[in-house]
């Protein structure tokens, strides 16, 4: 038990070696491969999360060993109500993401060895405690994440990888100086739970060009984690990355490398520099409003499908920004609003899980249908619900749960975050509901030009979603709808985490410092 | 310490130059065909010398009346350099592009090259940093037209005297206005005297410096004394380019840390203390300009180029800069990012440089068109220089990153006014990236899975993992050359 999260961490390296072993020529075994390594690291989570104690908010499983002595960098690894159903998550979508890649058949080595080393890279990011090891895993992710568009990608797939990488490597540069700032000043140690405690004071007066450390810093890691979640305006590499890359990476990317950044900005950006959060709360609050608003506009502007559900990403991440905004409620100038701030935060933290499982369905079910037709056009389809009513059928369920329609998960973490965000945010929390209408409209719009009308004759043969398709959706869609009728064991989870972090808010803030 | 005395510190050197006389006297027996031969002599003779300096008495002194200083900063430099040159003779003796040719001199001349960077890293005598640049150069010239019949080559060769000559020119008029302002040679004399001038005599002493960095930065290949570089570089024997990229940079590295911090500083950085230039002289402010100029620049050009060796001369260039950031600092920090930064790019550069040979001797060509589709069909390459791209552009978890991370400390822990530089050099990195990538692009986006897969011969196999694996490996536990590291941050000092 005390190694369970190393092995979380490495399985799938262990896979991607045995899969360096295998000659290239034989595809099945490596799948199987990929696949039962992705398959006992969901087990392991699993195991995890029941044992899992969820009255301790504080770091359960915690490893911990030397790596660098002379600089101060240990291998630190630990899981909390935070990070805990990110690893779920994580590891859920790679199990189905290998399933979703079950059809791929150009260099098969390559890409499921590569794509178990992304596995690695998320896993660790979500587990390390270290901010040097989070870093290194930060950046692990970049290179096989641009290979598997890159490669195995759409039309515009060159363009659309470089610009992925290039983002993405501007935001963590930026991050690394935020981190080489908070080592020095800090008393020279890169484990976040020490500099939890150490940084909010240490931080206190220092100036960086003339300004509040805490500021600069807070905005360097900011932009970092931003272009990740994405936050307008750095979302643009993300519709051109979604829509160019192949259907199981879509679905890590927007089920999971998204969470990425929200999960840092609640780990180090909230944890480290609780200051930061009262200074920035408003903005944050504000840019979430407009990536409601702006996703919501560009996904009902959209002609491919694949891209309409790419800008519904951006709509969604945008109710996780409001909601963790409100953690400043439970601070003395609001009153000290507790429910507001565990409701904002809670479904903040929902949300990332619920965007997570029902982006995976939408991706999935667009690959399924370019599989078939090989193509997107939302305009070129039509009347598909005669032609393939179980595909249909789904297809509906899902769209209403990316609507957020009441019964499903989406509908509870949304609601959640606008009622933790109303008491202190009202005039962004109301302008946002037109966020929810956009939501609505393109969805239902979208579903009504493909599915009904007349059927396309091109299409008279198209084949029913097959057995193999079923698997990878109809899982996540239970767990959706699990989720939207009962919610508590997952709100038990992390309910005692989102304490400590309101709580660390709250108290560690002193204001006067900026 | 007198000459007499010395000789018994010295006998690294005196081997090494028993090696280079030997390697002359055994050419002479040798036909051309067999003439490789050498470089293996030279091999065994560099393993000995190397074992010399590791068993060396660990003295802190100077040699032959305060010429030459023998210190563990000054072995660390000696290490790196006959690394490079045992890598490069052995590489060289697998090169398609010398086969034509007697190699007897190629490889006595690679000693004498060694031999001078051993002097460039230990001098503190002015006389002594011009004859050990001038060695180091008048070696390299010959080295980079070694291919006769190649009208590049000796392009190459003839430009390097060019440039050289000039700038070894400026570099002197600088130091004959240091020896006019001091009247001494020697660093600890200049020290004192320095300090000790008038504040009018500023104007001359900032004179001096402009001019001598240039001579410096004509051999770190530091933008705008670079224009050589690209040229050079491509021109030369590829082994040649291979080794310039890497061991002058190394021995120049070590002149300069040494000349800014003895001479025109108050040695307190050597120390481990903080320092300050004498008589607030700007060189923290010029070298500041010199690494933005030179990373910006270096990166900015290289995404323009079609060919992978001129790419690499300006990656090279980039790379330089990229060290001159830690310069202004002053501080052990600074000297210490350095080093661990020359280790890392050691093993990159040479292995990058290491796959365009290979694929040289194979194909015979050496633009981005050369390498399409060549990791399907050469997959060991693919892999191997993904990792060296992957590297150079300063990405965990590989040596590059590091190399990169720690020379950010040493900005970050410096202080405020340097947090900027930091910024300009991570966003060279960025830059960069676009470059490194269209290679690994390259190599795999264009071409098609191949049936027939070609395996590199097994010495360059074995070279190309030699580096490779450092590599990756001194990216995720790198524990040993910091210590490496930490013990050789010891100098011989005098602090003002």
């Amino acid at each position: 038990m005390e190694n369970i999260l190393n092995w979380i961490i490495w399985l799938p390296i262990i896979g991607m070696v045995a899969i360096a072993f295998i000659p290239r020529e034989k595809d099945n075994l490596i799948k199987i491969t990929a696949a039962v390594a992705t398959g006992l690291q969901l087990l392991l989570t699993l195991v995890l999360w029941q044992n899992y104690d969820a009255g301790n908010g504080g770091m359960q499983f915690t490893v911990r060993g030397e790596w660098i002595p002379s600089f101060n960098i240990s291998y630190i690894l630990g899981v909390d109500g935070l990070s805990l159903p990110m690893a779920i998550l994580t590891a859920l979508l790679c199990f189905i993401g290998i399933f979703v890649s079950w059809n791929i058949n150009k260099a098969v080595k390559g890409y499921f060895a590569l794509f178990l080393l992304l596995d690695t890279g998320i896993m660790g990011v979500f587990l390390s405690m270290d901010f040097f090891l989070f870093y290194i895993f930060w950046e692990v992710m970049l290179l096989p994440m641009y290979f598997l568009i890159g490669m195995w990608g759409g039309p515009q797939r060159e363009y659309a990888a470089i610009k992925f990488f290039l983002y993405t490597l501007f935001g963590s540069v930026l991050m690394l100086v935020g981190i080489l700032g908070l080592y020095f000043t800090c008393g020279n140690t890169f484990d976040i739970q020490v500099l939890k405690q150490v940084a909010p004071e240490a931080l206190q007066g220092v100036t960086w060009w003339g300004m509040s450390a805490i500021k600069v810093i807070w905005v360097l890691l900011f932009i970092g984690f931003a272009i990740k979640v994405p936050v307008f305006p750095f979302h643009t590499w993300l519709p051109l990355a979604h829509v160019e890359a192949p259907t199981a990476i879509s679905v890590l990317l927007a089920g999971i490398l998204l969470k990425l950044g929200v999960y840092g900005i609640l780990r180090i950006n909230y944890g480290l520099m609780p200051d930061g959060v009262y200074w920035f709360s408003g903005a944050l609050a504000f840019l979430g409003l407009i990536n409601v608003v702006w996703g919501g506009l560009c996904a009902l502007a959209q002609t491919d499908l694949k891209k309409l559900v790419a800008y519904s990403s951006v709509n969604h991440m945008g109710y996780s920004l409001i909601g963790m905004a409100a953690v400043i409620a439970a601070g003395e100038a609001n009153g000290y609003n507790l429910k507001a701030a565990q409701a904002g935060l809670g479904g903040a933290v929902f949300q990332m899980f619920n965007h997570g499982t029902i982006s995976a369905m939408l991706f999935i079910l667009v690959g399924v249908i370019y599989d078939r037709a090989h193509h997107r056009e939302i305009e070129g389809f039509g009347g598909l619900a005669a032609q393939m009513p179980i595909y249909t059928g789904i297809c509906a369920m899902v769209f209403f749960a990316g609507l957020g329609l009441p019964g499903f998960s989406g509908f509870i973490s949304e609601a959640m975050c606008f009622i933790g965000a109303f008491p202190i945010y009202k005039g962004i929390v109301i302008a946002s509901t037109i966020g929810i209408l956009l939501n609505a409209a393109y969805f239902l719009w979208a579903f009504q030009r493909i599915f009904f009308g007349k059927l396309n004759e091109k299409y008279t043969d198209l084949p029913e979603i097959n057995n193999r398709e079923l698997f990878t959706v109809v899982p996540l869609l239970i767990i959706t709808l699990f989720f939207g009728i009962y919610p508590a064991p997952y709100l038990d989870i992390i309910s005692s985490t989102m304490d400590v972090i309101i709580n660390h808010v709250v108290t560690m803030a002193t204001i006067s410092g900026m | 310490m007198t000459n007499l005395q010395s000789l018994s510190f010295y006998y690294p050197e005196l081997i090494l130059t028993v090696v280079i006389l030997a390697a002359i006297i055994y050419d002479l027996t040798l036909d051309k065909s067999q003439s490789g031969k050498v470089g293996w002599l030279l091999v065994v003779g560099l393993i000995g010398v190397a074992l010399a300096i590791v068993f060396q008495e660990n003295k802190v002194t100077t040699l032959f009346s305060d010429a030459i200083v023998l210190d563990p900063f000054a072995s660390f430099f000696k290490l790196i350099v006959i690394l490079a040159t045992i890598f490069v003779s052995i590489v060289s003796l697998q090169s398609g592009e010398l086969k034509a040719y007697r190699k007897g001199e190629y490889f006595t001349l690679l000693g004498i090259i060694t031999f001078g960077l051993f002097l460039m890293v230990s001098t503190v005598d002015l006389i002594l940093v011009y004859l050990s640049i001038e060695i180091v150069s008048i070696m390299s010239f010959v080295l980079a037209g070694y291919l006769k019949q190649n009208t590049r080559s000796n392009e190459a060769g003839l430009k390097y005297v060019v440039y050289g000559a000039f700038s070894s020119g400026i570099m002197l008029f600088g130091l004959s206005y240091i020896y006019g302002l001091t009247g001494s040679t020697n660093y600890f004399e200049i020290q004192h005297a320095l300090a000790g001038l008038d504040s009018e005599a500023n104007t001359a002493i900032v004179m001096a410096m402009i001019l001598m960095i240039a001579g410096f930065g004509y051999k770190i290949s530091a933008v705008p004394f670079h224009f050589w570089t690209p040229d050079v570089y491509e021109g030369a024997p590829t082994t040649i380019t291979a080794y310039l990229s890497v061991a002058p940079k190394a021995g120049a590295f070590a002149l300069m840390i040494r000349f800014f911090n003895q001479v025109l500083a108050d040695g307190g950085g050597m120390g481990g203390l903080d320092s300050s230039s004498i008589a607030t002289l700007p060189w923290p402010e010029i070298f500041s300009l010199l690494a933005i100029i030179t990373m910006t620049l270096g990166n900015l050009v290289a995404i323009q180029q079609n060919s992978i060796k001129r790419m690499l001369a300006y990656s090279s260039v980039a790379h330089a800069g990229y060290m001159l950031l830690a310069m202004p600092v002053m501080s052990g920090d600074s000297m210490y990012a350095i080093m661990m930064y020359l280790v890392m790019y050691l093993f990159m550069n040479l292995g990058a440089f290491f796959v365009v040979i290979t694929v040289q001797n194979k194909t015979g060509g050496e633009t981005f068109d050369d390498y399409k589709g060549l990791g399907w069909e050469m997959p060991m390459i693919g892999i191997v220089m993904t990792i060296f791209m992957v590297s150079l552009t300063g990405l965990p978890p590989t040596a590059g990153f590091i190399g990169k991370f720690y020379i950010f400390a040493s900005l970050i822990k410096g202080g405020n006014e340097f947090y900027w530089l930091v910024m300009i050099g991570g966003i060279n990195s960025v830059i960069s990236l676009f470059y490194y990538l269209r290679v690994v692009k390259v190599m795999y986006f264009e071409g098609e899975s191949h049936e027939k897969i070609v395996q590199p011969p097994t010495v360059m196999a074995a070279l190309l993992l030699a580096t490779a694996i450092p590599t990756v490996l001194l990216g995720v536990y790198w524990t040993p050359i910091a210590d490496w590291v930490q013990r050789s941050l010891v100098f011989f000092i005098q602090t003002l």
